[in-house]
């Protein structure tokens, strides 16, 4: 299968302070980078999992993907196309054949419109008025459990998982071949939550669409996902398969995230990796290995050098001075 | 669970709550009970849409203009919270009571800067200014907002989603109150930060004593976090328990059926997820009988008329269901 997708080195960044304030401060570079070096792709029918610390730039990412935010540097290719560069029309294009659900359900649906406007807004913006709008919001809602009186709501009057799914519901009117899902599920009880992945998944194996998800939701990434990254503080800490991340977790940073997991026993035994201090600010991030101020693991050259990406099998990279070693995850 | 009033820091009985739709009464709270005793956290699960925040909204007295005026009791501390006053109400809210939502944008104000609001909501406090502000620093470390310090003047969309909740959540301690709600408010954070987040309720509670009523879809965070469990399906409370009780010896079958679709319990991969079949009832034509019976496995001939009576299995485990009634 070829990619649909390929991102090389993105970088994305923010300014957060006024140039005023900064030279007041003596701040010489008032911007942070979100979203530092990137590289990954997603094949045609695949999913993809980005999972990692809340603020490491996942959203940030994804909405630089589907063109929604600038980027500093990099490339982002969609089917043999350049994002960056697109003009007006070349982006309308594209925007047809990917669609984005947001990470805030309620806040994404604009308030004054009912349920049946918008999950076939879609429709409207891409002048595809030839159809029976009503009947494809009906199709729409049963798609993700959701019985057709609830067409007529408001968004406030729908409890936070009815809203997660009409912003499901609106990503899957145009038959995208690349649906960015922030979230998808969340604030989902796990009997919907399944019926939304089992969709997704069925999609993907009638019309092979490709799936970017991001979730903090660690239970049903081994279920939906063939590859996962990791992500720590707007870089990726690891990537590979989803299983080999799963089974032979090789960051430090993955392994802390896998174990911090909170299992549904009350009486379960939690052999967590603690991370130590607090996550660093993105304005004054950590020489060396960005990575060395929380790790458990941290030696005396993490502090200064950079650690390099290696390959630890097919696929399967991270940046660390000392991977843990496989089947060994526990001890240093 | 206790059913005794005097241990409960919060009692609900009996409660009821409809909204009003184009289509009619939808009944979105029937008859619930729910205690919070004193020093305890109690957790909330159940299909989305069976009325969780719903409970949340009766109890601060904050429900949508279509809802009518609740059935029922609501005892907090020793006073009726649905006989008060709207005044009186907004001295409970943020001082004796807090709350954090789902959304954290829905506590945070968006113009204007995180520190200018941690400081706004101390109004009662009798602190000096600088003092407010170093309590809004310590409030915002507790949490792990890093660079508290140079944080408190920005603004919220400054801030990921999860950094937001992290701060709502500070502001919802900065008072120290008897209960704290909580809807939902780890579903924004990684994993390394939910168990961080559970980590500071549980020594909050310690340190200052006070209750939390915790909803959640997460059962791991659940079964981690709390003492009892409330299980709610359709409106209705259909069981409670200690929390060993609920994961270990579930009573009703919705119970063992939301536990067996925990993707967390399912040790092989696999590409089609257990769900449970069927739709929840639409709650403006409600069903006769047991509201889970065309979902459930253990149905019966009684199920459809009547409705099941609410009982105790077994000391402090109440269930709503025929199946093994005397
Ligand atoms: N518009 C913005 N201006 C300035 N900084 C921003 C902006 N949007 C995001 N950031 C910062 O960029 C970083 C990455 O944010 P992002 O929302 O992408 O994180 P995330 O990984 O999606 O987090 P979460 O898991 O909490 O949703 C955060 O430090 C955030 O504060
Ligand atoms: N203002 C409203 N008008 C009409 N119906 C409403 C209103 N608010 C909520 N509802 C309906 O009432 C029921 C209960 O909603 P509630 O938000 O309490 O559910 P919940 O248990 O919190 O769900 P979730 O887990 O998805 O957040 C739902 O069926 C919802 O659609
Ligand atoms: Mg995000
Ligand atoms: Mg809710």
């Amino acid at each position: 299968m070829s990619n649909i997708l390929e991102v090389n080195n993105l970088r994305v960044r923010f300014r957060v302070m006024s140039a005023l304030k900064a030279r007041y401060k003596g701040v010489t570079d008032p911007f942070i980078d979100a979203v530092r070096d990137a590289s990954f792709s997603i094949k045609e029918a695949e999913t993809f999992t980005l999972v990692g610390e809340s603020g490491s730039g996942k959203s940030t990412l994804a909405l630089a993907v589907a063109g929604l935010l600038p980027t500093a540097e990099g490339t982002i290719n969609f089917a043999g196309k350049e994002v960056t560069t697109m003009d007006r029309s070349q982006m309308q294009e594209y925007r047809r054949n990917i669609s984005f659900i947001w990470q805030n359900p309620t806040g994404s649906l604009s308030p004054r419109q009912r349920v049946s406007a918008l999950i076939t807004e879609p429709y409207i913006v891409h002048g595809m008025r030839d159809r029976d709008l009503n009947a494809e919001a009906i199709r729409l809602l049963k798609m993700v459990g959701l019985s057709a009186h609830f067409a007529d709501r408001y968004p406030h009057q729908l409890s936070g998982g009815q809203a997660r799914r009409v912003g499901v519901a609106r990503a899957l009117a145009l038959n995208p071949k690349l649906i960015i899902a922030d979230e998808p599920t969340a604030g989902l009880d796990v009997s919907v939550q399944g019926e939304i992945l089992n969709l997704l998944n069925r999609l993907q194996d009638d019309l092979g669409v490709s799936i970017f998800v991001i979730t903090h939701n660690l239970n049903i990434v081994r279920h939906i996902s063939n590859r996962t990254a990791i992500m720590y503080l707007g870089r990726f800490a690891e990537q590979g398969f989803t299983d080999d991340i799963f089974e032979s977790p090789r960051h430090p940073y993955t392994l802390a995230l896998l174990s911090a997991n909170p299992k549904p026993n009350p009486d379960a035994d939690m052999e967590r990796i603690e991370l130590k201090g607090e996550v660093p600010g993105l304005m004054n991030r950590p020489s060396g290995c960005e990575f060395h101020t929380r790790c458990p693991f941290s030696a005396e050259n993490c502090t200064e050098v950079v650690p390099p990406q290696i390959d630890v099998s097919d696929q399967h990279t991270l940046t660390c001075h000392y991977p843990r070693q496989e089947n060994n995850t526990l001890s240093p | 669970m206790t059913q005794e009033t005097s241990e409960n820091v919060l009692s609900v009985r009996n409660l009821s709550v409809d909204y009003a739709t184009e289509r009619g009464s939808l009944s979105a709270l029937r008859h619930v009970n729910v205690d919070v005793p004193k020093g305890s956290i109690v957790g909330v699960v159940g299909e989305s849409g069976c009325g969780k925040s719903t409970l949340i909204s009766s109890i601060i007295r904050l429900l949508a203009d279509n809802a009518n005026t609740p059935n029922g009791t609501i005892d907090f501390e020793g006073r009726d919270l649905l006989s008060l006053s709207q005044d009186e109400m907004r001295g409970i809210r943020g001082n004796r009571m807090s709350i954090v939502f789902q959304d954290p944008m829905s506590t945070l104000n968006p113009v204007i800067s995180i520190g200018r609001q941690m400081i706004d909501i101390q109004h009662r406090s009798h602190k000096t200014k600088a003092e407010k502000r170093q309590r809004s620093i310590d409030m915002l470390t507790s949490v792990g907002i890093p660079d508290p310090t140079n944080r408190l003047d920005q603004f919220p969309h400054e801030f990921s989603g999860g950094m937001q909740q992290r701060i709502s959540i500070a502001m919802a301690l900065q008072a120290e109150p008897a209960l704290l709600i909580a809807d939902e408010p780890t579903t924004a954070l990684d994993a390394t930060l939910e168990v961080q987040i559970i980590h500071l309720l549980k020594s909050l509670q310690a340190d200052i004593g006070c209750s939390i009523l915790f909803i959640s879809h997460h059962l791991g965070v659940i079964a981690e976090l709390c003492d009892y469990v409330v299980v709610m399906y359709a409106g209705e409370v259909v069981e409670q328990g200690t929390v060993r009780d609920i994961f270990h010896h579930p009573a009703h079958p919705y119970t063992a059926m939301l536990l067996k679709c925990d993707p967390a319990s399912i040790s092989t991969k696999t590409r089609s997820l257990p769900t449970i079949k069927g739709e929840i009832p639409d709650l403006v034509t409600l069903p006769q009988g047991c509201v889970f019976k065309n979902r459930c496995d253990r149905v019966m001939q009684q199920c459809d008329s009547k409705v099941p009576m609410w009982r105790e299995v077994k000391n402090a485990h109440f269930v709503s269901c025929h199946w093994n009634a005397p």
